[in-house]
């Protein structure tokens, strides 16, 4: 059983999601998407486990040896997002229960649980796969169920949302797949650990570089790196707050894991970096992202929204580690993806919450809410401020490590960016707390006499913890991080 | 056991908040807990310290990461700012609850609760024995002070919030924490050193006189706390805050622990030979001067009590800047001595405001005419806090002046005594018609004066006779500061 665990871990939920499709029964089929996802959690650990004593894990699907065949291949690195995205989407789960009812039709429920089982397969396919069509095979499976799961907000706009999502989305898949049929041509082979051994002896540079631009298009389209962002915030703006919360702080985390995965895995760090045209524009773009986005976010007024843009914007602070490329920035990065999905983890179940109570969607509607909903209240301002990077808390390890590694490289404008760009987020967060405890509601808040299930503030409590507790006790975060950057990203040098 | 003490500071005062708000509705707990919470701090410190030689070593509480760890520790200079912060929320403490109860105000148990807890943070601030842990408490104190700013919930309070929230946040992550980043960097740790980290571990020919400057720069500039122009307008802001919150944060704990991470910076971060020579020591000097002489000179012009008192602090934290920029050891005792003789008299002139607002409901100067003759004890203080910070014998800000004047005229530093003389007159400028107006002019005949609770005269004559007690045993502070290295 035991070396079967790397298939395990992408197809459980797969194969579960076909059962809870065929079930319909709301309560039975939450219960299945629970456990197939806490046996999944426990599973991807026990895996990271065996990793570190054993060594990484090849696991030839089908029996078929790569690289012929479809070869999964797990180490610390990708490890370590498969358990971050299965732990998150399990708390997310037991969330969910009274959530959806509140956000969805009765008999939409269960394929809202089918699609999430689906999604989370596929994107821990995309985590574990060593093969790169069977990589681009779990993108389409995963972004079709996240099509799906966004179209069924109960706000109309979610189908356009969903719609907007649908046409970027193929189009970034299909500049990844012209990417990788470079690829093909030029190493004549699928499977990336293999692709990355015959790049070694390539002479053509040119179309090397095409098929990098390819695929870092074709990704960042997933990733919503700026500017092929404009999917984004209107789909976590309208989906249900347990999909966006789900959304969040998995699917564009995997989509980066690719990305990182190419440059330092595929490509390897010396045909990638010594291009300076690519590390400028990564870098640009981030920039960008960090300060555009956040500017976004300063004048939104939808609450989602909002927060949606500030996601934009951390993304530009992922990427940012990606293009400084040394050991601290990668572990910026790295740990920053760990980071933001619990932040936007919490702020985004902590939505759910007041919706689930109030309905309300503009920020100015959370006038007052300090005195409404006190907890719920405190736990959002806990959550955001994590966002700025309060010290304490998860974002300030994460731009800890980001502003060493850009002093590292000597890049002082960058450290700058970092700085303002943390005060950009203080304005937007600052607006929200503001708002929450020091003014009055235009008209009292309607707050439906619906007690607030225990589960739900439990999981948002538990998650909001979770952003001060990583921020002081960082062995699990940055710990591992630095784990896997060092042995996987950088070969253990 | 005497190894968890140094943990006592901090978290005595976060129990007494959570204490103080659950047991508000009681009257007798309550109050029997505000009291104890400031005693027994108190009690603790003053046992630290003189238990001072075992202590003198650092205390790992966790290690974030790396070599990046949250420590606490004890050295002179914290030991002298913990007993002040402490001494004086002891007597905050007594004149709050008179003053709160007297004018109504709401929400008191929301009140002492960030109170406390703003205290928790300015000793972990005082505790701390690097750079990180210092700057965590830092933040955190912003933050729980935040509310207590926008106590009274009224526009103009959200307004000087924000402003507060937005400068002293800003200016932090944007210069300080880039700063630390810059530290650790160079040195590859952030712990404080005797001499300083970075005088101690760079060698020679690693010192690059244009990095340091930098740095020096972004220090200073990033403790907006220190309120040095152009980074000052959140003090005067923040002064809609009520008047226990503007004496005891405004004008002790949250400014000094400001000036205090600029004294330790220097002393122990850079070292103060490694300084020696650079220009822009000289640069920050004419900044600071000119912060001293501009608020001062603004301070002539206002009409509002506790404005003036704000502006007159934004000249006196660039007193202590100057003074430790002369960057000699008598220059760090000079700095520690005006930081308490600063708190002390502020703190007095502060109480003293709250109380003739308590009293009469004034808050601008001009209506202040003869109210001398009614509120006897107050316009005394008053005049006694006034007397110390332009430097009069017999009283605590006579020493301070005494030494800064002392150590900069010893190393002929003619720019900054030219600076301290012209700023004496000025304060000599703005406080003189003040007490003039209190004890020499007609009092409107109808006024009715509210009597003031025992309270608030106490906690008035107790900082009284600290600012003599200073005086006579300036020692008491000296001969602990001597040890610094």
């Amino acid at each position: 059983m035991i070396e079967h665990i790397a298939a395990i871990v992408v197809m459980l939920p797969i194969i579960s999601s076909v059962f809870v499709m065929l079930i319909r029964n709301n309560s039975v089929n939450w219960l299945i998407s629970t456990t197939a996802s806490l046996i999944t959690s426990i599973a991807s650990i026990m895996m990271y486990f065996q990793i570190s004593k054993n060594g990484n894990i090849s696991y030839a699907m089908g029996g078929w040896e790569p690289p012929v065949g479809i070869e999964y291949r797990i180490d610390e690195f990708n490890a370590l997002f498969i358990i971050l995205i299965s732990i998150a989407s399990f708390l997310i789960l037991l969330y969910a229960r009274h959530s959806l009812v509140g956000e969805l039709k009765e008999n939409k429920i269960s394929t809202f649980y089918s699609m999430y089982l689906l999604c989370l397969g596929g994107l821990i396919g995309i985590l574990s796969t060593g093969d790169a069509f069977n990589a681009f095979v779990f993108l389409e499976i995963s972004s079709l169920a996240t099509y799906i799961l966004i179209s069924m907000g109960s706000d109309r706009r979610a189908l356009l949302s969903a719609y907007q999502y649908l046409i970027m989305g193929t189009i970034g898949a299909t500049l990844y797949v012209i990417g990788v049929g470079l690829i093909f041509v030029l190493t004549g082979s699928l499977n990336l650990h293999d692709i990355s051994i015959r790049i070694q002896e390539l002479e053509l540079y040119r179309p090397l570089y095409a098929s990098l631009a390819f695929i870092t298009v074709g990704i960042a389209l997933k990733v919503a790196l700026f500017p092929l962002h404009a999917w984004l915030p209107n789909a976590y703006a309208y989906a249900p707050s347990v999909g966006t919360a789900f959304l969040s702080s998995t699917a564009t985390k995997v989509a980066i894991y690719l990305l990182i995965k190419y440059l330092f895995l595929v490509y390897g760090y010396d045909v990638v970096y010594s291009n300076k045209i690519f590390v400028f524009v990564i870098i640009g773009l981030s920039i960008l992202a960090m300060f555009g986005a956040s500017l976004v976010a300063i004048f939104q007024s939808n609450l989602k929204k909002l927060f949606a843009y500030s996601s934009v914007a951390q993304i530009g602070y992922i990427t940012l580690g990606i293009g400084i490329a040394n050991h601290n920035g990668l572990i910026g990065s790295t740990v920053h993806i760990i980071n933001h999905s619990i932040i936007k983890a919490a702020i985004f179940l902590a939505i759910g919450c007041i919706v689930f109570k109030t309905k309300i969607s503009d920020t100015h509607e959370l006038a007052g809410l300090g005195k409404k909903m006190p907890v719920i209240a405190i736990l959002l301002t806990i959550s955001s401020l994590s966002l700025v990077g309060i010290p304490g808390t998860v974002g300030f390890i994460s731009k800890w490590y980001l502003i060493i590694g850009a002093l590292e490289q000597g890049w002082w404008l960058v450290v700058l960016s970092l700085a303002i760009s943390s005060l950009l987020a203080l304005i937007y967060v600052g607006r929200v707390i503001e708002l929450m405890w020091f003014h009055q509601p235009e008209d009292a808040i309607n707050v439906n006499s619906k007690s607030l299930p225990v589960e739900m503030l439990a999981i948002t409590f538990i998650l909001t913890l979770a952003t001060v507790y990583f921020g002081i006790d960082t062995r699990l975060t940055a710990g591992l991080a630095e784990i896997a950057v060092h042995n996987v990203l950088l070969g253990g040098q | 056991m005497i190894e968890y003490l140094i943990y006592f500071p901090i978290l005595i005062p976060l129990i007494t908040a959570i204490a103080i708000k659950l047991s508000w509705p009681i009257k007798i707990t309550r109050k029997l807990i505000l009291y104890f919470g400031p005693i027994l701090t108190l009690a603790c410190s003053i046992y630290i310290y003189n238990k001072f030689d075992k202590l003198n070593s650092n205390f790992d509480i966790i290690n974030i990461f790396d070599n990046i760890t949250i420590s606490l520790g004890i050295e002179p200079i914290s030991m002298v700012f913990l007993i002040m912060v402490n001494t004086l929320w002891l007597v905050a403490t007594a004149y709050s609850l008179g003053y709160m109860i007297s004018n109504n105000e709401k929400r008191l148990g929301n009140f002492f609760l960030f109170f406390s807890i703003s205290i928790s943070c300015a000793n972990g601030a005082a505790l701390s024995s690097n750079l990180i842990t210092l700057f965590i408490f830092y933040e955190l104190l912003t933050i729980s002070t935040y509310p207590l700013v926008t106590h009274k919930g009224d526009e103009q309070s959200k307004a000087s919030g924000r402003k507060y929230l937005l400068i002293l946040l800003g200016t932090s992550l944007c210069f300080f924490l880039p700063a630390i980043g810059y530290v650790y960097h160079l040195s590859g740790g952030l712990e404080f050193v005797d001499q300083g980290l970075l005088f101690t571990n760079l060698l020679p020919d690693q010192i690059n006189n244009l990095e340091i400057s930098i740095l020096l720069i972004l220090f200073v500039f990033g403790i907006s706390k220190a309120a040095v122009m152009p980074f000052h307008s959140w003090l005067p802001a923040a002064m809609v805050a009520p008047t226990p919150v503007s004496a005891l944060l405004h004008a002790v704990a949250v400014v000094k622990v400001g000036v205090f991470s600029i004294i330790k910076i220097l002393v122990y971060t850079f070292g103060i030979e490694l300084l020696h020579g650079l220009n822009i020591v000289d640069l920050l000097v004419y900044i600071c001067g000119f912060t001293i002489i501009a608020t001062s000179i603004i301070a002539l012009k206002q009409d509002n009590l506790k404005r003036l008192l704000a502006y007159s602090t934004i000249s006196q934290l660039s007193y202590v800047i100057i003074a430790i920029l002369i960057l000699t050891p008598s220059a760090i005792i000079a700095a520690t001595m005006h930081l308490i003789a600063h708190a002390v008299s502020k703190i007095t002139l502060f109480f003293a405001a709250g109380a003739i607002y308590t009293s009469t409901g004034f808050t601008n100067i001009s209506e202040m005419n003869g109210i001398g003759k009614n509120l006897k004890v107050v316009c005394f203080a008053f005049t006694l806090g006034a007397m110390s910070l332009i430097g009069l014998p017999i009283l605590v800000g006579f020493t301070s002046k005494w030494y800064i004047v002392q150590s900069a005229a010893s190393d002929s530093q003619w720019i900054i005594l030219s600076i301290i003389t012209i700023s004496t007159l000025l304060n000599i400028g703005y406080f003189t018609p003040i007490i003039y107006k209190f004890f020499f002019t007609q009092k409107n005949a109808n006024k009715k004066f509210k009597d003031l609770p025992l309270t608030i005269n106490f906690a008035i004559l107790s900082c009284c006779i600290l600012m003599v007690i200073l005086f006579l045993y300036p020692t008491l502070i000296i001969e602990v500061i001597k040890n610094v290295q």
